[in-house]
């Protein structure tokens, strides 16, 4: 199999895309200005302890006084509290602001999630989206939060102990900060060494993990085919080069960051040399010295933390693009302006001269269709692999908008009335019968929550659900979907259909759904919609591939190659459509199948 | 949305038992065993580092002491020189270390990598049975992330801090010792006021994790399902839901985060008062003449170095705490049985003829509940088998039985005369293909997905493949043709176009023996016909077994087994099941009750 790799590092959107989350900051102004206020509260007692060293070295023990070490002492509690209480602050303050930035992008992300259009689901992958929405996330709040604050008082902070130390001894400081500057040539160096190794890194990994999923959820294909050893050469191959990767990385850190820890201690060298000959020469006291020597302590802090900042920005940015993607990927279904809501339904629907072609896509698959279909009608919808048969109902309830032509339900257009009010009065049961994690009620209640008990039982009876559920161990409570108990594709969808018919919509659409029931439980589930038709005076249009579900229909549309070539009941069809005998062959005529073995 | 070096990582270590961490870490040191070599040098430069981190500030203080404090130039150059050794000996101590960890960290990790993912290759089919998918991925993803972090961050910290951290308390003591008690005298304040913030911070995150958990626990399926979401006009009430969530996440993380970020302060604190300690007690320490002025300048870098293990120890903590947790699930794997190994005598079957045998097989999962009962059937090269039943009466398991996916619990299956189990499962496999029931695609090329039947096919065999199943047509109407790329599970592709290139898959193969498990039940009537065509072509001299519930599609089945409840209630051709008008002719006249007329042309 092929694998694709994302492209790595777009580092100049990137930025954009940082400062786009910044803005999200706005809504916690105070919490944000209280935390940078507070975080230069704390450099500047930072600053003040060096002073108080010196005042005890110089004015105490160089002269042998005790008072001016009590002082000292006691200016160095002082700071010691406030500095506690501003960096509690701070950190306090920096975190609030950031859960509320992550809380924002996770609720707009999740919304965005819920309301993308279906076209946006042919091509999504779940893994990618469930990434976005907990890891990417979770860096940009970590930046957010912090990055901004710290980088700020940094700064601040680099720039005030530069100054202090000019201002205390300008040559010891030029020779101090001399020795000093290399760290800015190896931190460069290692963040330009990073960023693009980290694009390519996480792009790996997402490969790897592909490789992973696939093979877990194709075990059965990957071992009837004795595929095993080839699996494991390409997850080896994948594996060795993230291997590789990650070895750069190390060799990354391994040239960069001792040399780091050298050129700061070489300050301290230069700073005891300089500073002790300057003390020969009477130009420097030994307080002086000391309290230099913690001063570029404070030099260097800062310093660490604006190389480890880079690092990290380049991790959120990237983040920061992908969260962004997904919240401007355009919403192609919505509602027009001035969309009103349905009026309940009758059940008429129109087509006309519809067309429908997918976004990306060449190849018209509706092409034209137009036919009216009364309420009450039972429609069946017939027709090749590949015909349109799917598409078309997908356009009853707007999951994809024509390209071509209207759908019109009781004569409204169905663009030109809300989503919602279209959608509660249409039941779907979908070709992949889908259950939640949660109990067989829960999911039958899916569309209709306040359901109560007596209507969702009532709705598994008439999906011929209602046996085997009440044969689970715990029968309505049981909990089904992956962490429960699994259930046969038959059972899946009748519980599906039991969902659809529970919201009692005035017009029910089937897809495919009933085909993996076998002969018998169809019959039963086919006679309970039949029923349900009568009954209400519902709408039906079904997708069917059986004689027994065609033959009742009121109406028979035959579809081939986005059109439709034949309507009529099942009798007229057989008189005279020819591809109706040829797709139903089989069924109608098993001799034909002898004769051709 | 644990904030790394937090208080909480401590909170962690306590509530979990120990013992079994213990257990868990002493492997991970296991795993360190090829590497011993590299990792002994490693060591050694660790040592070399943390002298050096020692040596560094004792150098100034003798430099501040003896050289400027008696006006000795060449002293201080001296010492000065020697310090530039030892810094420059440090740092290439530092990347030698780095360096070796890193790299065996890395080798260790893709090695665990590989053994898990063979490990996955073996294990047996039950295994996967009994868990869910998606909690599996998402465990096996970030448990070997965790062990990456831990790798990558937190173990040449924690070794170079706490070796350094025993350099620094020797230096302490050398140079004065009633100073270093003094600073010791703050390790249990330290202590107590690690233990006063853990056991606040404890019950805050436990409560901070639950809703972590809220908030991700379902996100996939509400992801996957978002179709239905949008179907049953659930949209606006998830989002809402959501919400809650979100924001309960939210609050728990803001209030648990009131108690830890007032931890590392209050080790700042600590640091910064015995800063003043040193001056204080230093000081009269000096002013008593026993001490120099040089020493309180030393240890005032040491008492620097000395918090900054402990604030580091809460970082490496949080990264010890969950590559532990993840370590321990990962060796859990590790540790599961695999499928039995072939069998020592096992022989690899020649080339297949197709007999297939089954002899009062029973199977279940639970020996309780067998959800086959004394199965037995004949089957010579070439012939068609027909499993009928309602869902759930173990057709599907009989299928899974022949490529020994599972291991039967009473009687044989033999292929060829050769018990599957007496058998190599490659050489069982080779000359086998299965359909199943929900197709499952590759990500990839179209032609890949095909190929998969065959390593190594050409595109003519691939193309040949694919139209004996009349699936060409429709590939080569794809935007790429063949060249065109599926989506996650195929999603582009409706479900008949799904299965057949699943169809074409198991041509490719040219299977001695062919299982199709109710592969037929979602192509339209017309393509299944031109299929059956293909395949009535295919299984002329092919053993092969079908599982499908429309009962046309096994009318020329050489024997068809009516199954109900994991036992066979039926057993005969087509014709003799309807005149016995048992369960199969009550099946048959189910679905064709209005063409009698039809079937009694057949016989």
């Amino acid at each position: 199999m092929s694998t694709s790799a994302p492209a790595s590092g777009r580092p100049a959107g990137g930025f954009a895309a940082i400062l786009r989350a910044l803005r999200y900051l706005r809504r916690y102004r105070l919490e944000s200005l209280g935390a940078l206020l507070s975080l230069l509260l704390v450099s500047v007692a930072n600053l003040g302890a060096p002073q108080m060293i010196r005042i005890a070295i110089d004015q105490g023990l160089a002269r042998g006084e005790r008072r001016p070490v009590w002082l000292a002492v006691g200016g160095l509690v002082a700071i010691a509290l406030g500095r506690g209480l501003f960096n509690f602050l701070q950190g306090y303050l920096a975190e609030r602001a950031s859960q509320g930035v992550a809380f924002d992008l996770r609720d707009a992300l999740f919304a965005r999630i819920q309301r993308l259009s279906f076209s946006y689901y042919d091509q999504a992958q779940t893994g990618q989206l469930l990434t976005r929405l907990t890891s990417d996330v979770e860096a940009v709040r970590t930046f957010v939060g912090s990055g901004v604050v710290q980088f700020a008082a940094s700064a601040a902070m680099l720039v005030g102990c530069a100054g202090l130390l000019l201002w205390l001894d300008p040559v010891l400081a030029l020779a101090a900060l001399g020795s000093v500057a290399p760290i800015l040539f190896v931190l460069r160096s290692f963040v330009t060494k990073m960023r693009p190794l980290f694009g390519q890194l996480q792009a790996l990994l997402g490969t790897l993990n592909t490789t992973l999923q696939e093979d877990l959820r194709g075990l059965r294909v990957v071992r009837a085919f004795s595929a095993e050893a080839r699996e494991m050469a390409r997850y080896g191959e994948t594996n060795a080069k993230l291997q590789a990767q990650n070895l750069k990385l190390v060799d990354a850190l391994a040239n960069n960051f001792p040399f780091v820890t050298f050129f700061s201690n070489l300050g301290t060298l230069m700073v005891v040399g300089v500073g002790g000959w300057r003390i020969f020469h009477q130009r420097l006291t030994l307080g002086e010295l000391v309290a230099f020597n913690s001063y570029l302590a404070f030099l260097l802090m800062p310093l660490m933390t604006l190389g480890f900042l880079a690092s990290s920005l380049s991790r959120a940015s990237a983040s920061a693009l992908r969260v962004f993607e997904l919240l401007d990927t355009a919403v192609e279904v919505t509602d027009r302006p001035g969309a009103v809501p349905l009026p309940p339904l009758q059940g008429r629907i129109e087509l006309r001269d519809v067309r429908f072609r997918y976004a990306g896509s060449e190849r018209e698959i509706l092409r034209g269709l137009s036919v009216t279909l009364e309420p009450g009608q039972f429609v069946a919808v017939l027709g090749t692999t590949g015909s349109g048969k799917s598409t078309l109902i997908n356009l009853l309830p707007r999951f994809y908008d024509v390209t071509g032509g209207a759908v019109l339900l009781d004569g409204h257009d169905v663009r030109d009335v809300t989503l919602a009010s279209l959608r509660s009065q249409i039941g779907v049961v979908l070709q992949d019968a889908l259950l939640f994690s949660g109990t067989v009620r829960d999911n039958i209640a899916y569309g209709h929550l306040d359901a109560t008990r007596e209507q969702v039982e009532a709705a598994a009876e008439a999906a011929q659900a209602a046996e085997f559920i009440r044969a689970l161990p715990q029968g309505y409570d049981t909990v089904v979907g992956e962490r429960g108990v699994g259930l046969s594709g038959g059972q899946r969808q009748r519980l599906a259909i039991a969902r659809a018919l529970l919201t009692d919509p005035r017009l029910l659409i089937l897809d495919d759904s009933t085909s993996a029931v076998d002969a018998q439980t169809e019959e039963a589930i086919q006679g309970a919609l039949d029923t349900l038709m009568r009954d209400k005076r519902r709408t039906a249009v079904v997708i069917a591939q059986r004689i027994s579900t065609v033959r009742d229909a009121d109406v028979i549309l035959v579809l081939d190659e986005g059109r439709i070539v034949a309507k009529g009941r099942h009798e007229e069809l057989r008189a005279s459509s020819e591809l109706y005998n040829d797709i139903l062959g089989s069924q109608l005529q098993p001799a034909r199948q002898e004769g051709a073995a | 949305m644990r904030r790394p070096g937090g208080i909480e990582s401590l909170a962690e270590l306590e509530s979990d038992r120990a013992q079994r961490r213990g257990k868990v870490l002493r492997r991970l040191v296991g795993e360190l065993r090829p590497h011993g070599r590299l990792m002994g040098v490693a060591l050694v430069f660790i040592l070399v580092g943390a002298l050096c981190q020692a040596a560094g500030p004792y150098l100034v203080s003798q430099a501040i002491d003896h050289d400027i404090g008696s006006g000795d130039g060449r002293g201080l150059l001296q010492t000065l020189s020697m310090l530039f050794v030892v810094y420059a000996v440090g740092a290439l101590a530092q990347r030698a270390q780095t360096w070796r960890v890193g790299h065996t960290g890395q080798k260790v990790l893709a090695e665990l990598r590989r053994r898990l993912f063979e490990r996955l290759q073996q294990l047996p089919l039950a295994w996967f049975d009994r868990r869910p998918l998606g909690d599996l991925m998402s465990r096996l993803l970030s448990d070997v992330d965790t062990l990456n972090q831990l790798f990558a961050q937190g173990l040449t910290q924690l070794l170079g801090s706490v070796l350094g951290l025993v350099g620094v308390l020797i230096a302490m003591l050398a140079l004065n010792v009633r100073l270093a008690l003094a600073c010791f005298s703050l390790i249990p304040v330290i202590v107590l006021t690690t233990w006063f913030f853990a056991s606040r911070a404890r019950s805050a995150y436990r409560k901070t994790r639950q809703t972590v958990g809220d908030v991700t626990a379902n996100l996939q399926e509400e992801i996957g399902g978002v179709r239905q979401a949008q179907a049953f006009n659930r949209t606006e009430k998830n989002i809402e839901r959501f919400r809650d969530r979100n924001a309960a996440n939210r609050d728990a993380n803001v209030a648990a985060v009131g108690i830890t970020s007032a931890f590392s302060p209050a080790i700042d604190l600590l640091s910064t008062l015995s800063t003043a300690l040193v001056i204080g007690y230093g000081g009269v320490l000096v002013l008593d003449g026993r001490l120099t002025v040089g020493g309180v300048a030393a240890f005032l870098i040491y008492v620097q170095q000395f918090f900054r293990p402990v604030q580091l120890a809460a970082s490496v903590a949080t990264l010890m705490q969950s590559a532990l947790a993840g370590a321990e699930r990962i060796f859990g794997i590790l540790d599961e049985t695999p499928e039995p190994p072939d069998a020592p005598t096992a022989v690899a079957l020649g080339s297949l003829k197709g007999q297939v045998v089954f002899d009062r097989v029973s199977f279940g999962y639970d020996p309780e509940r067998p959800v086959l009962r004394d199965v037995s059937f004949h089957l010579e090269p070439g012939q068609t088998l027909a499993l009928v039943g309602r869902t759930g009466a173990g057709k599907t398991t009989v299928a899974s039985l022949v490529p020994r996916f599972y291991d039967v619990t009473a009687g044989s299956v033999r292929i060829d005369g050769e018990d599957v189990r007496q058998v190599t499962r490659s050489s069982l496999r080779q000359r086998m293909a299965m359909v199943l029931q929900e197709p499952f695609l590759f990500s990839g090329k179209v032609a890949d997905n095909i190929a998969y039947g065959k390593p190594g096919a050409t595109r003519e065999d691939v193309e040949a493949a694919a139209k004996a199943v009349h699936a060409h047509d429709f590939i080569t109407r794809l935007p790429q043709g063949y060249d065109s790329v599926i989506g996650e599970g195929g999603a582009t592709l409706s479900q008949g176009q799904r299965q057949l290139l699943a169809f074409a898959r198991a041509v490719i193969a040219d299977p001695r023996v062919l299982i199709l498990d109710e592969a037929t039940a979602n192509i339209d009537t017309r393509t299944e016909a031109l299929i059956q065509l293909a395949l009535g072509r295919l299984l002329a001299d092919r053993t092969s077994i079908v599982i499908a519930h429309r009962l046309n599609t096994i009318r020329n089945a050489d024997l068809i087994l009516v199954m109900d409840q994991g036992a066979v209630v039926e057993r005969g051709t087509h014709d003799e099941l309807l005149a016995k008008g048992g369960l199969y002719a009550d099946l048959y006249h189910q679905q064709f009750r209005d063409t009698p007329g039809k079937t009694q042309a057949l016989g």
